[in-house]
């Protein structure tokens, strides 16, 4: 199929190697000193970029990214990931810290996809992160989706391999460590990607200065975006953790440290 | 084209570094580009008909992951920025109350002369002096060269930040961290540009999975802001060497920590302490206090320091538990942690400032005050006069040869207020290198003279200095308990610093995971310090003989992420997902291999990764 568009809606989260700490910020729950951290583009999203962008180069098509974030840590975000692949960035201004309504977020992001000059939705994929690193309850994409029409869905994916008619297959994440063939007859589709099997590109300055004349003055255009939601209550947040349980042994067998480890999978 | 053919582009200039110098020089310059209705003021060649194309290339994964412990007059920075607001920047507050203080030793293990352990004793007799407190004497005057009232006290990293902020929203300027410079490109004696870090390789630099040769930027200017280790600032000392008589051997080893203060402090925002006499009389120490209850908390370990125990970090811990900061500072959290390398040498350190097709801005250019302890407004400063020369220069259709920029960015440079106080503090250090008392004494003389009165000595190199555990020790460590201690660094493949510390009765740091934890933990705190995959290893042991011969490795105690340990063979090993590029390493090998720039057997290149906190 040739032409066929990608739009990855993508997430700036802080750096999820920073240490992440939510406190109470007004009525809401928040990160402390957010704005003072360095942002990354979500994880989950890169891995939908990358993905995305080797499909356009496949289709000759055009890859948009869509973000809502605070300009300053957009711009700062963009630094670091638009040396990697050529894209055209639409993006809206927004106080997205701490811990948004997602349906709010996905409203505004289906507004910022239907004012994409030019872009026909009926040959288009929707990309974006199954999940996030730091923050969201993963239903953003399936709603972008929705509001925007598109009902074929796929989260968890790791693999889209298209075919000539326009069609694709899809391979998505099930337990023990499975896949999920689906097969869809084509665009439009929503794919909320898990990793996927591509390495990070590397960084290559030419396709960064070619990128940043457009992204700076999209970044300057940015529009705010208002993602407060009165009705909303936040009754508890918590932030995904990798806990650690170090404890020092000498001479005790391999058996013996396995039988531990597996007593300890069982107790969780 | 094949990812595997080495690709260029052109532009006009490419900077490599990002710190306060080329903040300095892209603020200054990009306000300068066009016109106020848009059109070109100063025009490209590299792209006819558009402003001068401008890119800068940051070596780290962000460009807030600078460190510095950073009190400042930041004159030159608020020329630039006249509506300049503190509060806009997080942690930024003004100066407002001053302290120097003598720390004395609570433990007696610091390793004192027989002359200061004497002052200590008659310094302890005026206990009840109004200046003693908890083990310190607060000294009722300080010079005015060390004053830095009506300035800002700030975070390198959010200062970096909220300084690239406003150079990309301009849209004049690109600005790229995670990448890496790794060569001068040179055409006969003109620099036309630098080439980056191969992408896709093994440790050893071959090619690997996804491999990509390092772009060449191509540049009619290059602009060197890369900073006192900066490799591409190093490649030109090498091929040019340093001026007549100018020798780079003074360094330090800065090493911070950021602490969340507990509710119950007494330390003040604003408040700036300056001390020396502990944790060694050597070391300097510094703490700054934030607004939101959070200090920057840092020493300096010199390289003119004989003893061979050069551990940053567990000196850093025995100084936060000082008698007098350690109520204030107990029960706080450790957000951050860094280090870096300074260049001490001064005006007497100063390399060539410009030539064919380049020019050196910032620290590497030795614009730090060695006097005063004063880098980033200076800094800032010299990025600004070189981008005032660069727009004479490109307005006059002038091309960037030795010539045009030395009659116009080094002379406007020879007649700033940088120049004039680096000429009067150029031999303030001098002392230190005949002893504390000595080089307190010239530092005064110095200062207060204003650079007519000095100690004067010729300095010398780590290497020339450095005295063996052995020696340095004699009468308090014997040579055999040495060698045990040292057999069993080893066999935990461990530094021999804080073996010894234990051994001289330093006392043992507890852990409570908060404040005081590990070296290696303290790595995962504020930004895990790590590295990307698919590039070499950035420090590189040259002549591997040289090493199996040296029975210091001072490398490996020096190494401020303990990224360099004992290797099997007598070659250390390097492990750069611990590496935060202070570039200690660089000038603390004692195996020198050419006397020509004082090169050692450590090649310490440019390399991805380190820390990943804004916060330093």
């Amino acid at each position: 199929m040739t032409n066929l568009n990608v739009v990855v809606c993508a997430g700036i989260v802080p750096d999820p190697l920073q240490t992440l700490d939510p406190v109470q910020t007004g009525e809401k729950p928040g990160l402390r000193n957010e704005m003072m951290l360095p942002h990354v583009l979500d994880p989950w999203a890169g891995h939908a970029l990358y993905e995305a962008a080797e499909l356009v180069k496949e289709t000759g098509g055009k890859l948009y990214v869509v973000s809502i974030g605070p300009k300053a840590k957009l711009q700062q975000v963009m630094m670091t990931i638009a040396q990697k692949v050529p894209f055209q960035l639409i993006a809206a201004d927004a106080a997205a810290g701490g811990f948004s309504d997602s349906k709010q977020i996905a409203v505004q992001l289906a507004e910022l996809v239907k004012q994409i000059d030019g872009l026909d939705l009926s040959n288009t994929l929707l990309f974006g992160g199954w999940e996030s690193a730091s923050r969201g309850a993963g239903t953003t994409l399936q709603m972008v989706g929705e509001i925007l029409g598109v009902t074929d869905q796929f989260q968890g994916v790791d693999k889209i391999s298209l075919n000539d008619d326009g069609s694709f297959k899809v391979l998505e994440r099930i337990e023990g460590g499975k896949h999920l063939h689906s097969s869809c007859s084509g665009a439009p589709a929503v794919l909320g990607w898990a990793t996927g099997y591509l390495p990070e590109p590397p960084n290559n300055p030419q396709i960064g200065m070619t990128n940043m004349r457009t992204i700076m003055p999209a970044l300057q255009q940015a529009k705010p975006a208002d993602l407060e939601n009165p009705e909303l209550t936040f009754t508890a947040v918590e932030l995904p953790k990798q806990k650690r349980d170090t404890k020092i042994v000498k001479d005790i067998s391999a058996d013996e440290i396995a039988q531990e480890i597996i007593d300890w999978i069982k107790s969780k | 084209m094949s990812n595997n053919e080495r690709q260029s582009m052109k532009v006009d200039i490419v900077c490599v570094g990002f710190g306060p110098a080329t903040a300095g020089f892209l603020s200054e310059i990009s306000k300068n580009l066009t016109y106020d209705d848009g059109s070109v003021k100063l025009s490209s060649r590299a792209m006819p008909g558009m402003p001068l194309q401008i890119i800068c290339y940051e070596r780290s994964d962000d460009i807030g992951f600078g460190v510095s412990g950073v009190v400042s007059k930041a004159h030159s920075i608020r020329q630039s920025y006249p509506d300049l607001n503190g509060s806009e920047i997080p942690l930024t507050i003004d100066v407002k109350k001053e302290k120097l203080v003598y720390l004395l030793d609570p433990h007696g293990a610091s390793s004192r002369s027989a002359g200061l352990k004497i002052t200590d004793k008659i310094l302890k007799l005026g206990k009840w002096l109004p200046w003693y407190k908890k083990e310190a004497l607060e000294l009722p005057v300080i010079p005015s060269f060390l004053q830095k009232h009506d300035g800002l006290i700030f975070s390198m990293g959010q200062f970096s930040q909220w300084a690239a902020s406003r150079i990309l929203g301009s849209g004049m300027v690109q600005l790229w961290p995670g990448m890496p410079v790794d060569k001068a490109l040179f055409f006969e004696n003109k620099m036309i540009g630098v080439q980056m870090v191969d992408q896709g390789t093994d440790k050893k630099g071959e090619p690997a999975d996804g491999y990509m040769p390092g772009m060449q930027i191509e540049a009619d200017l290059t602009v060197l802001g890369d900073g006192p280790v900066g490799n591409i600032s190093r490649q030109l000392d090498e091929k040019f060497g340093l001026p007549d008589d100018h020798q780079q051997k003074d360094w330090a080893v800065g090493m911070k920590m950021v602490i969340e203060l507990p509710a119950h402090t007494n330390l003040k925002a604003g408040t700036v302490f300056h001390t020396f006499g502990y944790p060694e009389p050597e070391i300097f120490g510094f703490l700054y206090v934030h607004p939101e209850n959070i200090v920057s908390v840092g020493i300096f370990v010199p390289s003119w320091y004989e003893n061979p125990v050069r551990t940053a970090y567990r000196y850093l811990q025995q100084y936060i538990k000082h008698p007098y900061f350690r109520d204030d500072i107990k029960g706080g959290k450790l957000k951050s942690w860094g280090a870096k390398s300074i260049q001490e040498s001064g005006k007497r350190g100063e390399p060539h400032l410009a030539g064919n097709g380049w020019a050196r801005i910032g620290e590497g250019s030795a614009s730090t005050n060695i006097l005063t302890n004063s880098g980033v407004d200076e800094a800032w400063e010299t990025g600004v006069l070189l981008a005032q020369a660069v727009e004479k220069l490109a307005a006059a259709n002038q091309p960037f040869t030795q010539e045009n920029l030395e009659k116009t960015y080094v002379n406007m440079r020879r007649k700033s207020h940088i120049e004039e106080e680096a000429e009067q503090a150029r031999h303030s250090r001098d002392g230190f290198h005949r002893g504390f008392i000595r080089g307190l004494i010239g530092m005064g003389l110095t200062g207060l003279s204003k650079g007519k009165l000095n100690v004067k000595t010729e300095p010398k190199s780590t290497h020339q200095i450095l005295k063996q555990p052995e020696d340095y020790f004699k009468g308090r460590i014997s040579k055999e308990r040495i060698a045990e201690l040292k057999q069993q660094a080893f066999s935990k493949g461990l530094a021999l610093n804080d073996l010894l510390m234990q051994e001289l009765g330093w006392p043992e740091i507890e852990y409570d995971g908060q404040l005081f934890m590990s070296h290696q933990d303290a790595l995962l705190v504020g930004g895990k310090v790590q590295a990307p995959n698919g590039y070499r290893d950035h420090v590189v042991f040259l002549h591997p003989h040289l090493c199996k011969e040296c029975d210091n490795k001072i490398c490996i105690e020096m190494c401020s992420g303990q990224a360099i340990t004992p290797g099997e063979d007598g070659v250390p090993n390097f492990d750069n997902d611990r590496c935060i590029h202070c570039g200690a390493c660089m000038w603390n090998c004692v195996k020198p291999v050419e006397s020509k720039v004082d090169k050692i057997n450590i090649d310490f290149q440019a390399g991805a990764g380190g820390l990943h906190s804004a916060e330093n």
